[in-house]
């Protein structure tokens, strides 16, 4: 699902000015507003009283409403959302209505689950996709190169989440190697809990590691192909030389622009395998957060979502106009 | 504080005199593998069942509680005196019980709970249950006096409820993240997202338990809960949430399937004021439509008892009356024909998440299309169930277990949710209010029985069976499930 | 970076993709499934919409060629009308993507600069920014579960991907020569769009639109995994791998099946898509030569 997000590979870059990164901030800060304003309403629509929830089938009125007033429900939507966007600037993100402590305490203590999790993930991908689509490269129409890019055809093919019931069919069924899902805890120790994300690591590893060494080739085979790699193959240095030497550095700029898109989308998009897996990471945290309509944690944390996400784009744009001045100029 | 790191050492020394002889050691330990994570650990505010299903009996105590076979037992009151009118209870309560913080409970501390329940402010789930009580007034620091304003013969059952726990008024407002209580087990950790752990309470006024420590792990994926078991990651699952897997684990030597009753009666409801449900002759003929068995077959793998009516089959006031509304198409047919509806017609059907519910419902929808009624199928979460279905009773038909024990008495309120109105019946729950001898209740229950089956409320579907699933060297768990509840004060390891 | 060609190019370039091996194989693919998916509007050898609950969790036989799930029924007739769902809400859900995220591409591209693009591309970065199924699981909070709002969850979020495109590609074309002679010409902007820019986008919305095509049908199945997608009775393949998954244990055809399913309709527009675009991208193509 997440991966619709992912922008055409066609597109250029936008135009970039000199006053780039002022002009960057201000767009950044006005995106916030705007996603502030749509989660707010968003969730404002959602059918489903969260203290009728809570209080369930014998409740009494009078009950629902002596919970409503307890958790604030009953102010003005207005008041409500500068009440939590005065709380977001100061960090407070409120009380979970389910869990009773801070949002912010949740979130700190998700974090530590899904944050590992993507980088584990990232690392695994790159771990695959670098060799893979260097040689896909290098031995271009080759055997290697045709079965390379039918197996990442393939891998960006299969949904995550039907992955991940294989390997919890294969590894934790049938051989019992890993357990089908749950998360001791760090203080369980660091290899027992990297032991519980493995499996959810590599179901989310398969199809980020497809496109990135697809990308990673057709990036390489770019720059081989620019005028500088050919001249000095026109020097004399063989195909694999010219690659090692100069293509490789050029071609990552586009690779890494897609590990950023990757990294926000596996902290953000990884709801579906923390369900799979129950792992109490944040995605799902906010996926109960909506199913027992503890509405604060949910606008809080996709708020937290959106700016990291934008924050990274942000990041890569600016990392960009660093790494290739020529970008700055070009229009 | 000192109880903690007591309950610490000892905890510790017992892991000790494990790793030293571990062929003979009698494990003190248990993982016990619960579907729902609790919201927070306060079963006072709020209607998670999962709350009840960790802390009840272990961590928190009421004056009454219940015993593994729903009983009413003492708790914390170890005798009562009722007054002749019936409007007085007299609790004496055991001496010597501490709160986990080391402070004393007394009558203060009921007092305290009862008054906390009933207040204007209450957020109490099950506020009704304090509803009939007029005053609560300490006799003396081992005595308390309740006073109704009118006669419940329920009284003593309503407070064996995990609502009705007593909570000290220092602890009361942190027992969502730190609960304290006076029970055997004293609240350890809770991982979010993972597991709660509780420990024996060294100081325990009562009989001691027999475990050292407890982990409740939360697996809500049916897969991961049956690979959990495979694995020994939990050594008991009270509620298995797959029962299509349970022959592959009963088959396995290590493990024994208890398969008890619940509370619950599944039903499939119906709005009886709207039409066409208002009419008795389309209620009948969906009950007629529906084949219980395929139902518990398909959607239960088999786990499961029909029900002709609203009450529980381990109850002894039960009677069968599932020949009233057995599965007859052509007569269903024929009862949709007289009706005027020969030409079919199409109902909403709106699913909570449960299993029974989801595939119970697409059974049902198949065996109604059979004779020639329509459904739409909405699938909603249990927040949409309660404003749409429950609260706004916006809906023609919804499947939905009624977990609550003796609950029969919900048909006498008009503005419940499948609205059903009946003086007929509502004379029959005055009465059994007001009577007291055995018999005299049993004849009017069999009789409210009868009267909700012969109206066709609602499609009556099956008990709910509870499916555990536990390591066969464990013993003391409960087979049904009077109340939800892991009750783990009973429970000790084999050799 | 693209290259304006005149139109009547492109009827040469479909010449071409026919020689292609990955388009003629992803071709194949994507045809069985569509094919599937049309005969089962006549006709699947066991209605899907009848439970034989006697019948549960057979394996494959000469009867149920596939098998049948927890209710009896017929898992290959459930393939073949899944096939239907998948592709039904994909391709609805692309065109509203195309719909919209076209013209505000044009738009933009030809506004150039002004609040008007800057508007837009804001937009889009803020949808970009959303955790996708995350959204998606609100909408369908907020308006139920069912087909339509599958469709409109996964639409949204196409909208930026053409809009982003159409805008890039029309960008480098208002540049080129042909357009300045329409504008020398006097033609409006919107005028221009439609006729000398849109045209030579094309192909390349087309692969886009298959590669969109291919991750809506991933999306529905995520959509339907979670409980979001199409209302039963209707099948929809990710939801009987949700059904599936509880039984993978005794019953592994029920996730294997319609899992195959899944791959391999997306990987046949994949490869559909990507033999596309080497046919239609200038640079691949010089460099072949």
């Amino acid at each position: 699902m997440g991966r619709i997000t992912a922008r055409p590979i066609l597109a250029p870059a936008r135009p970039i000015v000199f006053n780039f990164v002022l002009y960057r901030f201000v767009s950044l800060a006005l995106s916030l507003v705007a996603a502030s304003v749509v989660i707010f309403v968003v969730i404002e629509v959602v059918p489903g009283d969260p203290a009728a929830f809570m209080l369930g089938l014998n409740a009494q009125p009078d009950t629902v409403a002596a919970l409503r007033d307890q958790l604030g429900l009953n102010a003005p939507p207005l008041e409500r959302y500068f009440q939590w966007i005065a709380g977001l600037a100061q960090g407070q993100f409120g009380i979970s209505y389910t869990y009773k402590v801070p949002v912010a305490e949740l979130v700190a203590d998700r974090i530590w689950i899904s944050l590992p999790l993507a980088i584990y993930a990232l690392g695994l991908s790159i771990l695959i996709a670098f060799p893979v689509g260097i040689v896909a490269a290098a031995r271009r129409n080759s055997a290697a190169d045709v079965s390379i890019m039918g197996a990442t055809q393939l891998g960006v093919a299969v949904p995550n989440f039907w992955f991940a019931m294989l390997l919890v069919l294969g590894f934790s069924i049938t051989l019992r190697w890993f357990s089908a899902g749950g998360f001791p805890g760090w203080q369980a120790g660091f290899l027992e809990a990297m032991k519980a994300l493995t499996l959810p690591a590599i179901a989310l590893a398969l199809p980020q590691a497809s496109i990135l060494a697809r990308v990673m080739r057709s990036s390489l085979l770019d720059t081989l192909a620019e005028d500088y790699v050919r001249s000095a193959r026109a020097k004399g240095l063989t195909r694999g030389q010219a690659l090692w030497r100069h293509a490789l550095r050029n071609a990552l700029i586009p690779v890494l622009t897609i590990i950023g898109l990757q990294f926000s989308f596996l902290l953000a998009g990884a709801i579906i395998i923390e369900n799979v897996f129950f792992l109490p990471g944040l995605g799902r945290l906010v996926f109960q957060g909506i199913t027992q309509r503890d509405l604060i944690v949910v606008k809080s944390v996709v708020m937290l979502l959106v700016v990291a996400v934008i924050a990274v784009t942000f990041l890569v744009d600016l990392a960009y106009a660093i790494a290739d001045p020529r970008l700055r100029q070009h229009r | 504080m000192t109880v903690s790191i007591k309950a610490l050492a000892i905890a510790g020394f017992a892991a000790l005199a494990v790793a030293v002889s571990p062929a003979f050691a009698q494990r003190t330990d248990i993982n016990v593998g619960m579907v729902l994570e609790p919201p927070n650990l306060d079963p006072t505010a709020g209607a998670a069942a999962a709350v009840d299903e960790v802390v009840y009996a272990n961590v928190f105590e009421g004056l009454t509680r219940f015993d593994p076979s729903g009983a009413v037992i003492p708790g914390l009151a170890e005798s009562w005196e009722i007054s002749a009118d019936g409007l007085a209870y007299t609790f004496h309560l055991h001496s010597g019980v501490k709160f986990h913080d080391g402070s004393a409970m007394d009558a203060e501390d009921v007092k305290f709970s009862l008054d906390r329940a009933r207040a204007e402010d209450s957020v109490n789930a099950q506020k009704a249950l304090f509803a009939d009580i007029a005053s609560v007034d300490v006799v003396d620091p081992q005595t308390v006096k309740i006073t109704l304003s009118r006669q419940n013969g329920n009284f003593l059952f309503n407070m064996a409820w995990g609502d009705a726990v007593v909570v000290a008024p220092e602890t009361a407002a942190n027992n969502a993240t730190n609960p304290v209580g006076t029970g055997p087990f004293t609240f350890v950790e809770w991982v979010q997202g993972d597991h709660v752990e509780i420990a024996k309470n060294p100081d325990y006024w009562g009989t001691p338990v027999r475990l050292d420590s407890a982990i409740f792990k939360f697996i809500d994926d049916p897969t991961a809960a049956f690979a959990a078991m495979m694995a020994g990651d939990v050594d008991a699952f009270p509620n298995f949430p797959a029962p299509e897997t349970l022959p592959q684990l009963g088959a396995d030597p290590r493990f024994s399937v208890i398969v008890g009753s619940t509370e619950g009666e599944t039903i499939l409801a119906i709005n009886n004021v709207k039409a066409p449900l208002d009419n008795v002759l389309v209620r009948e003929a969906i009950a007629h439509a529906i084949n219980r068995q395929e139902i518990i077959d398909g959607a239960m793998f088999g786990y499961g008892t029909p029900i002709g009516t609203h009450f529980a089959p381990h109850n002894p006031a039960y009677i069968d009356l599932t020949s009233t509304s057995a599965y007859d198409p052509e007569k269903s047919k024929a009862l949709l024909a007289e009706a005027g509806y020969a030409s079919g017609l199409t109902l909403r059907l709106a699913l909570p998440p449960p299993t029974y519910a989801r595939r119970g419902g697409e059974i049902i929808a198949a065996q109604l299309r059979a004779v020639g009624i329509e459904t739409e199928i909405a699938n909603v979460e249990w927040a949409q169930w309660l404003e749409q279905v429950f609260t706004g009773k916006d809906f023609d038909l919804t499947i939905v277990s009624h977990t609550e024990p003796m609950d029969i008495g919900i048909y006498a309120r008009d503005d419940y949710y499948f609205q059903y109105k009946s003086d007929a019946f509502k004379k029959i729950i005055e009465d059994l209010n007001t009577t007291t001898d055995p018999e005299g209740r049993t004849a009017l229950l069999q009789d409210a029985e009868r009267k909700i089956a012969d109206d066709f409320v609602n499609g009556y579907l099956f008990q709910l069976a509870k499916t555990g699933v536990a390591n066969a060297k464990i013993h003391g768990m409960w087979e049904n499930s009077p109340t939800q509840a892991n009750d783990l004060t009973a429970v000790y390891w084999d050799e | 970076m693209i290259e304006a060609e005149p139109v009547a190019r492109s009827i040469e370039l479909w010449r071409t993709a026919l020689r292609t091996r990955s388009f003629i194989g992803g071709a194949a693919l994507t045809a069985i499934f569509v094919i599937a998916a049309l005969v089962s509007f006549v006709w699947t050898p066991f209605d899907v919409t009848t439970l034989t609950i006697a019948d549960r969790l057979q394996g494959l036989s000469g009867v149920h060629w596939f098998g049948t799930d927890h209710f009896g029924r017929d898992i290959f007739s459930m393939v073949m009308v899944g096939a239907r769902t998948s592709i039904a809400v994909a391709i609805v859900a692309v065109g509203i993507g195309m719909a919209l995220g076209v013209p505000l591409g044009l738009a933009a591209a030809a506004r150039r600069g002004s609040l008007a693009d800057e508007f837009i591309m804001r937009g889009n970065d803020l949808v970009f920014a959303f955790p996708a199924l995350l959204i998606a699981i609100l909408i369908t909070a907020v308006f139920g579960p069912g087909a339509v709002n599958a469709i409109i969850a996964i639409g949204i979020f196409n909208i930026p991907v053409f809009a982003r495109l159409t805008r890039g590609a029309a960008l480098s074309l208002w540049t080129r020569e042909f357009v300045l002679s329409a504008r020398v010409a006097g033609k409006g902007a919107i005028r221009i769009s439609v006729e000398h820019i849109l045209p030579n986008i094309l192909n390349l919305l087309i692969v886009q639109g298959t590669i969109q095509f291919s991750l809506g049908i991933l999306a529905e199945a995520a959509l339907a995994y979670v409980g979001l997608g199409a209302r039963p009775p209707l099948p929809s393949w990710g939801k009987m791998l949700a059904d599936a998954q509880t039984m993978i244990g005794f019953a592994p055809h029920m996730a294997l099946i319609p899992g195959f399913a899944i791959v391999l309709t997306v990987l046949g527009l994949n490869l559909m898509g990507d033999g596309l675009r080497d046919i239609l991208d200038p640079r691949i193509r010089r460099s072949r030569t």
